[in-house]
């Protein structure tokens, strides 16, 4: 992958979130071996399951519309280069300035930057995969600027000095009384008889939040679509806490990554109906905002979108993995996948986890990682997913690129050699019935070095006593 | 080069030799039902009320009257274009925030509204005021006429201002982020009633 796109530089290492520092399979291990966390993830997955599955039914063209959003995004992504310059000359003819960053590093320091010439240190954050993804609230702390996340689940996050395990829910590997004992811990001033009903629970932030909302003077927002016609920017969201960010302080600085952007208005009418009932099982979520650069008189009077590339455009230079641009970051392939139900988000080790992040993850920073194979391909996340990106099979592409283990790879060249003639093939056939002599009961529980890497996780069944073909010439 | 050149010249790059198909659109643009129509309505009361929304039906001549009633424990604010308006009622005439949150419920009209999701959409026009107006106070009360209310969300859009700052509002405030449990009522209005205005006034007030 990387000879053919050399020059298409990818997210660096070393800023932000998408560099785990541990394999897959170990953090994988010990997430296993955390039955709270198995129990939690397990009830959450399975309720928006059911939720999703219940509205996606009410829609007799459910199917037509995942159609128009999947051609949407790939004629979006063929005509990026000239949607991003539409979108920047609209949002600049009212009023707001465009900024673009390369990668992560430039991003947060434009940012940064913008912060510092308002004159605060501190801002409030509606919910951003983008920001998340390039390490802003890090790169604000540095600068000595606090910045307040105000979504109830990424609040939970940043008091409990953790980090996010899911796209639409980062506190989903927490439950109720944990949720409790971390604002009890952590949240000044909290009513110390809290219980751990949601109900206090929201009320408890709505509480801790009010004041900051009232009076600061800087919010920072992602974006879930930016219209290239119009220069119309879109947050979905359930709380309020974004329309609070959105409407109230004097300056919004907005981080978009590239791919976000949506050809016309009349496109939206397909998202809007796609990621609601994905993302949180809603026929609608409570609250979307729409903004046109600045409106005198209503709202922030001054306005930056930031434009991130950020290794999206390594990515759109594979042609067998561009589509990971399509996401729509609904986590509906999160919650349906098996894999991700039992090892939750951070054994990913990125702000993108499941099958999704799978296949993101590595084209985003380009580095080797056992992530393509933290899938069983079962194609559930094909079935949900809202743009029809085709998880499974860019899986398979992916681990195609990554480096496999020498056993594996002189394995695999004695099977290909092996199968190349009939009668090597014969004669393997009859040596693999040795295998009838290590067996127990019809299983093969337990084979030598370098062959136990595979009997480890799994038993072999014994081979037969006769193969096809010598029941096929004795019939 | 600067980053906006370099991020385009990648982006032309990657795109060499790539074509994309035309859109399919083969889903539903129009509704059933025509704007305002009776089976309609009660499917967009139906939507309101299962996300905890309360929806009080009445007449052009009976809507004074139902406001009165609503809000008349309440201080209540007005946009100052309001073609609705309660005894007692500030107009906001520029209210700080301070002032805002210190009021008890806001009372507007919409721009249109979406039955099949339940949804009521404000473009700050005249009866809909600023954004801050329909935000702070906790109670929103919103005045929607039955020829407001469309079929689909696409009928929705296509009824909208995109160059208008525009807020979709579909129930009150809510948040699933607590083991993906619904509760109603965090940042932004915890009580949405919506007024519902139709000629026959023929539907059933619900909650």
């Amino acid at each position: 992958m990387s000879q053919t796109f050399l020059g298409m530089p990818h997210a660096p290492a070393g800023v932000g979130h998408l560099h785990g520092d541990r394999p897959f399979p170990d953090a994988a291990r010990d997430a296993l071996a955390n039955t709270q966390l198995r129990r939690n993830l397990g009830h959450a997955t399975a309720t928006i399951r059911a939720k999703r599955a219940s509205v996606v039914g009410e829609l007799d063209d459910w199917e037509e519309l995942r159609l128009a959003g999947e051609a949407l995004k790939a004629y979006t992504m063929a005509h990026l280069d000239r949607l991003l310059p539409q979108l920047e000359a609209a949002v600049t003819a009212r009023g707001g300035v465009v900024h673009w960053a390369r990668d992560a590093t430039e991003a947060n320091q434009i940012v940064v930057d913008l912060v510092r010439a308002t004159g605060t240190d501190e801002v409030v954050k509606v919910k951003s995969m983008a920001t998340a993804e390039i390490g802003l609230n890090e790169a604000l702390a540095a600068a000595g600027i606090a910045a307040v996340e105000t979504d109830l689940a990424e609040l939970i996050v940043q008091l409990g000095h953790d980090e996010p395990s899911h796209i639409l829910v980062p506190a989903i590997h927490r439950n109720r009384a944990e949720i409790r004992e971390i604002f009890l811990r952590e949240m000044p001033g909290v009513d110390p008889e809290l219980t751990d009903e949601p109900r206090r629970l929201a009320m408890a932030a709505r509480a801790h939040l009010r004041a900051k909302f009232l009076t600061t003077k800087v919010a920072i927002s992602g974006a879930n679509f930016g219209i290239a016609e119009t220069g119309t920017i879109t947050v979905v969201e359930s709380e309020g806490n974004g329309r609070m960010c959105l409407t109230l302080p004097d300056t919004l600085i907005t981080v978009m990554g590239i791919e976000k952007v949506v050809p016309t208005w009349t496109d939206l009418e397909v998202f809007l109906q796609l990621l609601p009932r994905s993302s949180t099982g809603e026929r609608m979520n409570p609250y979307t905002s729409t903004w046109t650069g600045v409106t005198p008189g209503d709202g922030p009077q001054t306005f930056h979108l930031v434009l991130v590339d950020n290794g999206r455009t390594a990515v759109l230079a594979d042609p067998a993995g561009r589509s990971a641009l399509h996401c729509i970051r609904c986590s509906a392939c999160l919650n349906v996948c098996p894999v991700y139900e039992r090892a939750g988000g951070h054994a990913y080790g990125s702000v993108y986890p499941g099958p999704i992040g799978a296949v993101l993850t590595p084209q985003l920073t380009g580095a080797a990682t056992s992530l393509p194979y933290a899938s069983s391909l079962c194609g559930a996340c094909f079935d949900a997913c809202p743009v029809r990106i085709d998880i499974p099979s860019m899986l398979v592409h992916l681990r195609s690129t990554q480096p496999h283990p020498a056993t594996e790879r002189a394995a695999f060249e004695a099977v290909a050699w092996t199968m190349a003639s009939a009668g090597r093939f014969r004669l393997g056939e009859r040596l693999l019935r040795l295998g009838r002599l290590i067996a127990r009961r019809g299983r093969i529980r337990r084979l030598p070095p370098p062959l136990s890497a595979w009997t480890d996780t799994r038993d072999l069944p014994a081979p037969p006593q006769q193969t096809f073909r010598d029941w096929w010439s004795a019939r | 080069m600067s980053a906006r050149d370099d991020i385009l010249a990648r982006i032309h790059a990657a795109n060499t030799g790539i074509a994309a198909p035309p859109v399919p659109r083969d889903y539903r643009r129009t509704g059933t039902h025509a704007p305002g129509d009776a089976e309609l309505l009660e499917l967009f009361t139906d939507r309101l009320v299962d996300y905890k929304a309360t929806v009080v039906p009445c007449t052009p001549a009976t809507l004074a009257a139902t406001l009165a009633d609503i809000c008349r424990d309440w201080t209540v604010v007005v946009p100052a274009g309001s073609a609705s308006s309660v005894p007692g009622a500030v107009v906001d005439d520029g209210l700080s925030y301070a002032q805002l949150d210190a009021l008890d419920a806001v009372l507007t009209g919409c721009a249109a509204a979406c039955a099949e999701t339940g949804t009521i959409a404000l473009d700050a026009g005249p009866d809909q005021g600023r954004r801050a107006v329909t935000l702070i106070p906790d109670r929103h009360i919103c005045v929607v006429r039955a020829d407001q209310v469309v079929h689909t969300v696409p009928e929705l859009l296509a009824r909208l201002d995109p160059t208008r700052p525009l807020t979709f509002i579909s129930g009150p405030s809510a948040t699933s982020d607590i083991e993906l449990h619904r509760v109603e009522g965090v940042h932004g209005p915890r009580t949405l009633i919506v007024v519902l205005v139709t000629l026959s006034g023929g539907l059933r007030r619900r909650a």
